[in-house]
Order: structure tokens, then sequence, then C-alpha cells
């Protein structure tokens, strides 16, 4: 028994629903016998990881789909061991660099070489060269991305990559202009209702079109999140129905009192409340940076229009120091006392006036 | 085209590609340099390296400019016009960030093969070639290793000075420590001439028999902003997504007819049009940077609160759609300062507010908080300045 998500993935490029034009660009590439380095490049639950696998299916046929997964041992130069794990089938291989930190640059410099200095031994294989995936390379640090470079293009023959990443902004330059940009959009909310409409068709599941509805638009278009909502409304709910609740997951209700809190009252026992709430929430391995997001737009949900600008500017602001800092809870806090604080001002202007 | 498959074969050098059939290189691997003559733009680098040629004399040398300029291609081909392709085998080290450079590598590896003796050339290689009694290290992408690896190379550099010369590649030259800057003559590297690239896109075009509508080959410059590695990859892209739409997706088989079957891929059907160069370069649609602007403008029409709100959604929806921040934060930049629209003081505030932004992008903070933070000083600017 799988999930709905991993079960109804599309396993092909034809089978792909949304952004046909993508789908085509990508199986042309995969014909043209001569593939490119792609950076592929999107919002989490946008299905980036659905095309790169319909794509090498394309590329390879049905071996790559028969994956195993091996435990690697690597040395870094002060003798210290790194196990790996990579997954692999006869043609490529996939693997999560960011997993080892700072070590990435030696997984690279290893791991990639090896792979490009032995050549494809199955001659009836349909490309001559492997495919190396790379999830996660926008958290590649600065020189595992620089070991790649060079790497990219020697070993060109015998090896492609694909980089997947959330964004472009933190892949350094070199790399973006030897490969290939594929950006893959979300799936517009209607995609995905008529996705969870197809889904629940074939789990003969009667999905109301209201629901289909709200589910899509709580998703914030990750289609991902949309269908295991509708799995697990499924698993909860007798039958759905249009008005079924959808349940928030446990952390956004706690960031959600974290908003009430902090627009009902400014004062120092407050924040310290408050601040038992973050420590929760980071105790449950919630990122800061996403709690700091979702507060803040749970917050210009209730603030006034005049004071929407300064809570933009310093959520900004203080997300860039949680980036930059060493303890994520001193940002946290600083943000909200200072939200207190340009709330209590702003509210005595309105007195005054 | 079965002439430049040949010509290729036989000219690569130190790839073991000449004991197998040729297969699908990439463009810009292609299309190196053979020689300095190749070499666009860069006339200051050329005249003073083929001076040296002659004098077979040369330098320490520290290369560093933007990516793509040709740094990497013309030191390549300048080995090769030193020894040829046989002698570099032993006469050139190349290491780049990919190899380990750690410490232990510039006292063991770099040092080692700085103090072996130099080669003797054969007579036939003395013949065709310079053949100068030194040995080249080419340390590429130079500014990745640490600073106690360079300064450890600088001792090595000037004891085997006799018998080695270095080869420094970089981007950022200040990433390179004095000492080490200091031993070597510098050469900039700039950005290509649109003129030059243009021949050379052009020159490609023709090779492989690209068709391409009007436009294109400035499409491409202008996305890949002088680095003409950049614009090759597009072009090659491009071509191929057009070509092979139409050619049969038969299976390579790895035996001697790939030679065929790649030429049959390589001659595209179809033309190459701007709008899908500017798809593949990642560049946003100027339709949605302007429709953000206007949005971002203050209106009388709408009152504050609804201008907020509309600006939220836009900046969600562009987030969704998975347009890259850094890349909007170019065009944003570009549409507003080049605007006659506004005056200095707004466009002062506006660039102090766009370098903040990309501090914080390269920072790693979120994209979302960060552009609704620039979208969101950008109006308050503008409805001061109005």
């Amino acid at each position: 028994m799988s999930l709905w998500v991993d079960k109804h993935r599309p396993k092909s490029l034809d089978a792909l629903s949304y952004h046909p034009e993508l789908s085509t660009r990508l199986s042309s590439l995969a014909a043209s016998g001569d593939f490119p380095h792609l950076l592929v490049y999107g919002p989490s639950g946008a299905g980036k990881k659905t095309r790169i696998v319909a794509t090498l299916k394309e590329l390879y046929g049905p071996g790559v789909n028969k994956i195993k997964i091996d435990s690697r041992v690597f040395v870094t130069p002060s003798n210290r061991k790194l196990e790996f794990n990579v997954v692999s089938s006869i043609y490529h291989m996939e693997i999560t660099p960011s997993d080892m930190g700072n070590n990435d640059r030696i997984i690279i410099q290893e791991l990639l070489k090896e792979v490009a200095q032995t050549q494809q031994v199955d001659l009836s294989a349909k490309q001559r060269f492997k495919v190396v995936v790379i999830n996660e390379a926008d958290s590649l640090t600065r020189d595992a991305q620089a070991a790649l470079r060079r790497t990219m293009e020697k070993y060109s023959p015998n090896l492609r990559l694909i980089l997947l990443a959330n964004s472009t902004s933190n892949i350094i330059a070199p790399i973006r202009s030897r490969t290939l940009l594929v950006r893959v959009a979300a799936p517009s909310y209607d995609d995905i209702s008529s996705i969870l409409f197809a889904v629940a068709k074939k789990e003969r599941v009667a999905l109301p079109p209201a629901l289909a509805e709200r589910i899509a638009l709580e998703s914030g278009r990750n289609l991902r999140r949309a269908l295991l909502t509708l799995e697990s409304l499924y698993a909860q709910n007798d039958s759905l129905a249009p008005d079924t609740q959808i349940p928030t997951p446990d952390w956004e209700v706690v960031v959600t009192s974290i908003a009430d809190d902090l627009i009902k009252d400014h004062s120092a026992p407050a924040l310290l409340k408050i601040r038992a709430k973050f420590y929760d929430l980071l105790a449950h391995c919630i990122p800061a940076d996403l709690v700091l997001k979702t507060l803040v737009f749970k917050l210009l949900a209730k603030v006034d229009a005049e004071l929407k600008p300064e809570v933009v500017y310093w959520a900004a602001f203080y997300e860039h120091r949680i980036h930059m800092g060493s303890k994520v809870i001193f940002h946290l806090e600083a943000f909200a006392a200072k939200f207190m604080r340009i709330y209590e001002i702003y509210l005595q202007a309105m007195m005054d006036n | 085209m079965s002439n430049f498959f040949s010509k290729k074969a036989s000219s690569s050098s130190k790839s073991a590609s000449e004991t197998r059939p040729p297969r699908e290189v990439p463009w810009v691997e292609k299309y190196r340099p053979k020689s300095l003559d190749d070499i666009s733009s860069q006339d200051h680098a050329v005249q003073v390296l083929k001076r040296t040629i002659l004098s077979s004399n040369l330098p320490h040398m520290l290369f560093y400019g933007p990516p793509g300029t040709g740094k990497t291609s013309t030191i390549l081909a300048l080995a090769n016009q030193l020894f040829g392709p046989d002698l570099a085998r032993t006469r050139v080290l190349e290491l780049n960030a990919s190899d380990e450079r750690g410490i232990s590598i510039v006292r063991e590896k770099i040092k080692n093969f700085a103090r072996s003796t130099v080669s003797n050339p054969t007579a036939a290689q003395r013949a065709a070639f310079p053949c100068p009694p030194y040995k080249l290290i080419i340390l590429d992408e130079a500014d990745s290793m640490t600073q106690d690896a360079q300064s450890a190379l600088r001792r090595t550099m000037e004891t085997y000075s006799r018998i080695t010369r270095f080869c420094l590649i970089c981007n950022y030259v200040t990433r390179i420590i004095d000492p080490l800057a200091s031993r070597c003559s510098k050469f900039r590297f700039k950005p290509l001439d649109t003129g030059d690239a243009i021949v050379r896109i052009k020159d490609i075009c023709e090779k492989e028999n690209v068709v391409y509508e009007e436009g294109v080959v400035e499409a491409i410059l202008r996305a890949a902003d002088g680095d003409l590695r950049k614009a090759i990859t597009l072009l090659q892209s491009a071509s191929k997504l057009h070509g092979s739409s139409s050619s049969s997706s038969a299976p390579l088989d790895a035996d001697a007819d790939a030679d065929a079957d790649s030429m049959d891929i390589d001659s595209p059907s179809t033309t190459v049009t701007v709008r899908s160069i500017e798809e593949i370069a990642g560049r946003v649609p100027s339709s949605i940077i302007t429709s953000l602007i206007t949005t971002a403008s203050p209106t009388s029409s709408s009152s504050f609160s609804e201008h907020f709100s509309a600006l939220q959604t836009a900046v969600e929806n562009v987030i969704l759609d998975g347009w890259s921040a850094a890349q909007l934060l170019v065009q944003i930049h570009d549409e507003l300062v080049f605007s006659d629209e506004y005056d200095g003081t707004a466009k002062n505030s506006i660039v102090a507010a766009i370098s903040e932004t990309d501090k914080r992008l390269l920072d790693g903070s979120d994209e979302h908080l960060t552009i609704l933070d620039l979208l969101v000083k950008v109006s308050g600017i503008l409805r001061k300045s109005s």
C-alpha cells in the first residue's frame, strides 16, 4: 500500500497532466540523443522530480525504475569517514549531497569523477552517458558548486547532470551558464482540482467539487500537499462532503495562536509565553524561516494596511538575520518584540488622533 | 559536415576519443578555440601571449574575468601551441576546483611536478612546436583555493621558476592573495564584444546548420550578458528543441553508426525563434515585470489596503510560477533604473533597496518574503516621489 501521491505519480512524460509544452520540450530533448546538463527549478510540489524520473525513463527505458540503495563511505582529507547513501540504477544515480553539510564537496569530487571515468558498460543501453541527479542543488556549498564546474565540461561524454533546485538564486553563475534552465511552475488551482478528481475517480472516492476546490486553495498550489490532504481526509472521514473540515497542521495552529497573542497583548510576560511557543515549534523541527514566514502572512491578514509595509520590512530583515545568525530563537523573538513595538506605536498614534 | 567531423577527430588532443567514433559533445567543447588566433575579443592578452610564443619566454600568469570570456580556452590553446598535443601530456599539469587542492596537494603533487626535470621533445615535436624548456601548471578556478594552499604556493613558484611556469585562472582577482598576484603578470579578460560574439555565434550556426529567425542571435547575446559559453549552450539547447521534433527519435546504437545518427540530428529543420531563446535562458517575460511594477506603482483609484493586497497576490503568483528571484531582481532593476518616469532621488532609493535585497537573496533568505519586501519598499518610494 503506497501513498496516493506515489501510487498515482505519472510514470512517463505523456502521462503528465499539466505544462504540456514543458513535457514536449523534455521529450524532444530526450529524443535528440545529445542531452544537455539540466537545471530544473521551481517551487516544491510542482512536479520537478516526477518530470525528471519520467524523462529518465524516456531516455533509457524501464530499466531506470529498478533502483537500489548503496551506502558508500568517503574519507575526508582529515581522515574522517563519511557515510553517504546513493540511490542508483544501472543508468543513473541520484544523490543528495547537501545531506553532508560542509563535506558535500568531497562527494561531488569523488563520486562524480568515479561515475564519469567509467563508461556505460551495457552496450545495448540507449544512451552512452550516465545521468547523475543532484537533489537540493541550491543548498550545495560554494566549494561543491565550484567543484562541479570543470567536471561538467571535462567528463561530458560520459556524464550528464540534472540539478534540482527550488530557485536558481543560490546557484553560482558558472553553473547556470553550463546548464539548460528548465522552469517548472506550480500547477494552477484548476490543474490541482482536476488532478484531485482524476485520483479520486481511480480510487473510487466520491469527491464533491466544492471540497476539491477548497483543498486546492488550501494547498497553496502545492500538488503533493493537496494529494496528501485528500488522502488524509479520506482516511479520517467516512464520506467526503462539500463542507468537510480540512484539518490544519498542528504547527500552523501554534503559529496562528502566536499571531493572535501578538495582536492582543504587548507586554513582557506575553513575550515570554510566545517564546515558549517558538521553542515548542523549533523543538518539533519546524524550520525557523518557515515559522517566521507563516507568522508574517498570518499577521498581515490581521493588521491595518498602513502597518503592513513596516511588518513586511521587519520580517524580511529578521528572516535575513535567521540565515546569517547562529541561534534562530533570538531572531524569532526579536521579530515578535519588534512587532509588538510597532503595533503599540501605531495604536498610540491612532489614539492621539 | 563530414569533413568537419574528421577534422575534429584529428585535432582532439588529450581525450581518448581518437580511438572511438566521435560522439555528441557539447558545442562549447567542440568549438573551443584550438589556437590563439581563434580567440575572439581578448586582443590584449592574445597579443602578449603570441609574443611569448615567439620568444619562448613566459611569465607566471594570472587570468581573471567574468565567466565565459575565454580564460581556460586561452591557456589551453597556448599550451597546445607551445607544446603540441603529445608533449603537452608530460609538460602540462591542469588542476581545477574539481580536484582536491588542499595544502597537502600543493605540497606534494604540485611541488613534485614543479621540480621534476623537463622532458625532452622528439625531433618531430621540436620541428612542429616551439617546445620551450619549461613545464606549465594551470590552476583553474584558483579563487576557490584556500588561503593556506595559496600561501604554500608562494615559494614553490619562485624556487622552480627556471623550469616551471604557473598560470592561475580565476573570476575574482580579489580572492587571490597579494603575494601570489604580485608574482604573476595579470591579464584581464573583458566581457566579449557584441560584434565578435555575433560573428562567433553565426559561424557556429552555419557549421551546425541551425536555421534561425531574425533577431535570434541578438536575443541570445542579450540573455548571455557577454558570456560566450552561455550563449553557445543556449544556441545548442534551442536548436535541439527545434530540431529534434521533426527528426526521428530512433534510439542511438552504441556502434559506429552513431556518427551518422548524430549528423541527422544535428541538422534541424525548424527555425529557432526569439521566444524559445528567452524561455530557455530563464528570462522572465517582460510582461510579468511590467505588471509587477504597475501593481507596485501607486494608483489613485484604489485604496491603500486594496493596493497592498493586490501586490501581495502578484508576488505570490510570480514566486509560485517558479521564476527565479535573482533573475526577477535583475530585470526589475533594469526596468526601473532605465525608465524615464522616475527622478534621481527615487532611483537612488530604489537602487539602495535592490542592493539590500540582492545581498539577502545571496545569503539564502526566503525569496517570497524578500521580493515582497522589495516591492513594498519600491511602492513606498514611488508614492513619496509622486
